[in-house]
């Protein structure tokens, strides 16, 4: 890792609160430049507030978040577009406009902010629905494509500009294992290649040791464990070693008491039972 | 501006038609008792160009484009377009809401002046094949009665209707929180704020364009 040019992403101290309640808490951490990096944990955990910090839709309740070494938390609404333009973003369910076509969301991109040419804009978005299995597909609309094609679309569309840094929010889920397997590899390719930078969110864990060059685990807003996918693999913390192997049983707390469970489907004593029950079958 | 403009056509010339019709039925009935019959298209058209034209119309439009826009922006909100936009970089309001406005400015006042004209022929229809009017006198009544002012007060009341609906239309709709009630909730909303903003509106111009002068 490259770690004296300046990090693409650096976040510090990062506070979220809504109301009373911390959903970030003292949240610190770089990305440079070519390196994937996965932010894991479960549900509720605030891996999507983090990455709505990460590209300026939510304001801190303190921290800086410098993107591009620029402070993108304290931004006037009209600076952060011109931030916005240097990345992509794909969204977890796509996100596509449902009143245009494939084709039109992927150029949608390219038509506000480049000054390219119909025909140039036309055959980038081909190359990019190629890219991401989808040639041929550019007339139809969002809503004649199944789920894992629209997230495909997404991508291609968060590809359109070639952006310096992705941002993916649970890029292979509702995807199936050989499409999951096309998209990381793209990931990959993209950030080895071209070193495009990438964060994704993911709860797959075949796809994110296959891609990351580091990891991030959160957990009750804070950071658990970070560090290289084989240092999580190895990881003697039974929350990470919970979490990477899909056990149902260990610490990660799960909002659910069994007590209490069991309390709703014992069976409670009905007045009234014996009366009802001779009312219907006419016993006297 | 299809959808608001061209497709609410046939729905503002029937609209328009039945008032029309009932207005100059109405005007009949009272008008004989006072002998003055020969004012109905007078009536008629004054009331078309200056009240009933651009409240009507902007009514169905309130029921028609209003919700539609606010369903249409509401459903965006909470499927994340909205925000996918932002974070493209586009600006929601810029690509969303500009159109959408502009198209509303342009046709409600165009559909008022179409409903007018439907309106009046309503009035025509009543007044030839019921009462004993002919055409070249309805036509040359109805004329004289109305003065360029009247239409434009008309003119100014629809674009200032315009304004208001779809302000409030992209408000709710841009504003919708929490899934598919949201959503019905927003549309509710726009529509009911719609109303009576714009007849509250109507009230006070009409006290403005003919009482204050």
């Amino acid at each position: 890792m490259n770690s004296n040019e300046a990090p693409i992403i650096e976040v510090v101290d990062l506070v979220h609160q809504f109301g009373e309640r911390t959903v970030l808490n003292d949240i610190s951490f770089n990305v440079h430049r070519g390196e994937t990096l996965v932010i894991m944990g479960g549900s509720g955990c605030g891996k999507s507030t983090l990455l709505r910090h990460m590209i300026g839709s939510m304001k801190p309740t303190s921290g800086s978040v410098k993107i591009f070494g620029e402070e993108i938390a304290t931004m006037k609404e009209h600076e952060i577009g011109r931030v916005r333009q240097r990345f992509g973003m794909l969204f977890q369910s796509g996100a596509l406009l449902a009143s245009l076509t494939v084709g039109e969301n992927v150029a949608l991109p390219l038509f506000q902010h480049t000054h390219k040419s119909a025909d140039e804009i036309e055959a980038i978005v081909k190359q990019k629905l190629e890219m991401v299995g989808l040639t041929g597909f550019e007339d139809l609309k969002p809503a004649e494509i199944s789920g894992g094609m629209k997230k495909r679309v997404g991508l291609a569309r968060a590809l359109a500009l070639d952006p310096e840094l992705l941002f993916s929010d649970e890029p292979t889920s509702g995807l199936d294992p050989i499409m999951t397997a096309v998209v990381d590899q793209l990931t990959l390719k993209l950030a080895r290649g071209s070193h495009m930078t990438a964060v994704v969110v993911s709860h797959d864990m075949t796809s994110a040791f296959r891609i990351a060059t580091r990891m991030i685990m959160l957990g009750h807003g804070s950071i658990v464990a970070q560090g290289t996918p084989e240092e999580i693999r190895t990881s003697t913390n039974p929350e990470v070693h919970q979490f990477i192997n899909g056990e149902a049983d260990g610490p990660i707390p799960l909002n659910l008491s069994q007590d209490k469970h069991e309390d709703h489907q014992c069976v409670k004593p009905r007045p009234f039972a014996l009366a009802r029950y001779r009312f219907h079958h006419k016993i006297s | 501006m299809v959808f608001i403009g061209v497709r609410a056509a046939p729905m503002v010339a029937l609209t328009a038609f039945s008032i029309g019709v009932t207005l100059a039925m109405q005007a009949a009935h009272s008008l004989k008792e006072l002998g003055a019959e020969m004012y109905i298209p007078d009536l008629v058209m004054v009331t078309l160009l200056r009240e009933m034209g651009p409240v009507l119309i902007a009514v169905i439009v309130i029921g028609r484009s209003g919700s539609a826009v606010a369903a249409e922006l509401g459903t965006m909100k909470v499927s994340e377009e909205i925000e996918a936009l932002e974070v493209m970089a586009i600006n929601p309001v810029q690509y969303l809401v500009v159109p959408r406005f502009l198209a509303m400015l342009v046709m409600l006042p165009a559909l008022t002046i179409f409903g007018n004209y439907i309106g009046v022929f309503g009035g025509w229809a009543v007044c030839t094949f019921a009462l004993d009017f002919n055409t070249a006198g309805y036509v040359l009544r109805a004329l004289q009665s109305a003065d360029t002012w009247d239409l434009y007060s008309g003119m100014i009341k629809s674009g200032v209707f315009a304004w208001i609906v779809i302000t409030i239309a992209c408000n709710a709709g841009l504003h919708v929180e929490g899934g598919a009630e949201g959503v019905g909730q927003a549309t509710t909303a726009s529509v009911v704020q719609a109303l009576l903003a714009m007849l509250v509106t109507n009230a006070v111009l009409t006290g403005i364009f003919f009482f204050a002068a």
